[in-house]
């Protein structure tokens, strides 16, 4: 019989649980959304069924249900779909001794079914609004074609994400291995960035790119992790100090990362100054928000191997940042130097 | 220490989507409002402590991978935000209490890297 109805625990309503999300589940969870959406019901549906007619005894019925311990069957005319006789109306049928009557006489002749062209979520939705465990599928003729679960969907959106993790595996080796598959003197892979001035809220987009760009490259975390501080920071400077933003340039090659920004003002009058810690020219607007504390550019200087600084007043300013990438040796800059954050200011 | 026992001991506010934060472990802890200051000093797996509640500390809690973003002197971050960390997979709680305050709990609780 049917488990007794119980409030469906934590983990049901929030799922997903066991670990932090990380980009990638959050991306998953929206693709499972995106599945429910793609997947049709006959992509998941079980398609060989058990059927009775409408003139089977049901003790046969029974016999059915016991071998195949399923809690239904659907009633079958013509190939047309007619009926369902669940477990439900063989106890009615107990009840009265009456197991020698045909499945018509029991049967429920109005039957919630899902089309084998819709796509999974009416199926889900169906499956919420009815509180049913299992529902017959038809095709655009009403001819019965298969019966879907909810397990059936959950086996479903597993298969499909597992093609697309396959999908992602073979992507990041491929990209991982984008330098060594690609002969040139000088290979250089370019990811450019737009930086509007004062969009705060697009603030570190950018530089979360550019972290996801690096791990999918194969880079060491360690290295990504003082890219993404450095450029994060140069993202930041185009925000709040550019009069019409800039550009945000990441050169990648095998031996080394350059980071690049560009802008066409207003420009820096002390290029000395603005690597002193504390130095700042923020407006009391941005402190508050936590910016101008003036360890932008310090911190820059500490992530990265190379840092140059250029700028005319009333022309605009260009920084240029290289992370030298060593030869197998994880987290030692060219310099010889272990790198490690500093947490002195 | 793991992260549910932190929001139980501090009675903290979970502002984005729950999970099982007694799988995530705090490591140290750092604290600024300043968020240049965060990008250099906070470590993978810190607790940080703010009184800054607007978008860009979801970007650099992202950034840095700290584990959980403490919000003092209820600063409540905008429902963007919040739809930003969850986005990202970053943590949001808050607390009425003064950042001194849930610095030194922390500490006691033996958060101290």
């Amino acid at each position: 019989m049917c488990p007794p109805a119980r409030p469906p625990t934590e983990q049901e309503i929030h799922g997903r649980h066991g670990r932090p999300i990380t980009d990638q589940d959050a991306h998953d969870i929206s693709r499972v959304e995106e599945l429910s959406y793609d997947l049709r019901v006959h992509e998941v549906m079980t398609a060989d069924v058990k059927t009775a007619t409408p003139d089977m005894p049901l003790a046969k019925v029974l016999d059915i249900l016991r071998v195949n311990r399923i809690s239904g069957l659907p009633v079958v005319e013509d190939e047309k779909l007619i009926g369902i006789l669940s477990l439900e109306d063989i106890v009615r049928a107990l009840q009265k001794n009456d197991l020698a009557a045909h499945t018509s006489q029991y049967m429920t002749r109005e039957v919630v079914s899902v089309a084998s062209y819709d796509s999974i979520v009416a199926a889900i939705r169906t499956f919420t609004e009815k509180q049913l465990g299992r529902l017959p599928v038809v095709d655009e003729n009403q001819k019965l074609v298969g019966m879907i679960t909810k397990g059936d969907i959950t086996r479903g959106i597993l298969v499909a994400l597992q093609k697309d993790y396959k999908t992602e595996e073979v992507r990041r080796y491929r990209a991982s291995h984008l330098f060594e598959d690609i002969i040139s003197e000088r290979t250089t892979l370019v990811l450019r960035y737009t930086i509007k001035a004062g969009d705060f809220t697009q603030g570190g987009k950018a530089s979360s790119h550019i972290k996801r760009a690096l791990l999918r490259l194969g880079a060491d975390p360690q290295i990504t992790r003082r890219c993404s501080i450095a450029v994060y920071e140069a993202e930041m400077n185009l925000i709040i100090h550019t009069t019409n933003g800039g550009i945000l340039k990441l050169e990648v090659e095998p031996h080394r990362i350059t980071m690049s920004a560009t802008d066409d003002g207003p420009g820096i009058a002390d290029t000395e100054m603005v690597f002193q810690p504390g130095y700042s020219t923020a407006t009391e607007q941005v402190r508050e928000m936590g910016f101008g504390a003036g360890m932008g550019l310090v911190n820059m200087k500490r992530c990265v191997d190379e840092i140059k600084l250029e700028s005319t007043l009333g022309k605009g300013s260009k920084l240029v940042m290289r992370i030298f990438i060593p030869d197998q040796t994880v987290g030692v800059s060219r310099n010889g130097q272990t790198y490690e954050p500093s947490t002195n200011h | 220490m793991n992260l549910q026992q932190i929001i139980d001991q501090l009675t903290l506010t979970v502002l984005t989507e729950p999970r099982d934060f007694a799988s995530i472990t705090a490591t140290g802890g750092y604290s600024s409002d300043l968020l240049s200051c965060v990008m250099a000093g906070a470590k993978k797996g810190f607790i940080w402590t703010t009184l800054q509640a607007h978008l860009n500390i979801v970007a650099v809690a992202a950034l840095t991978e700290v584990a959980a973003v403490i919000v003092t002197e209820n600063a409540q971050p905008d429902a963007a935000s919040i739809a930003k960390a969850n986005q990202q997979g970053v943590v949001l709680l808050s607390t009425p209490q003064p950042t001194y305050e849930v610095n030194g709990k922390l500490w006691e609780l033996g958060v101290r890297n």
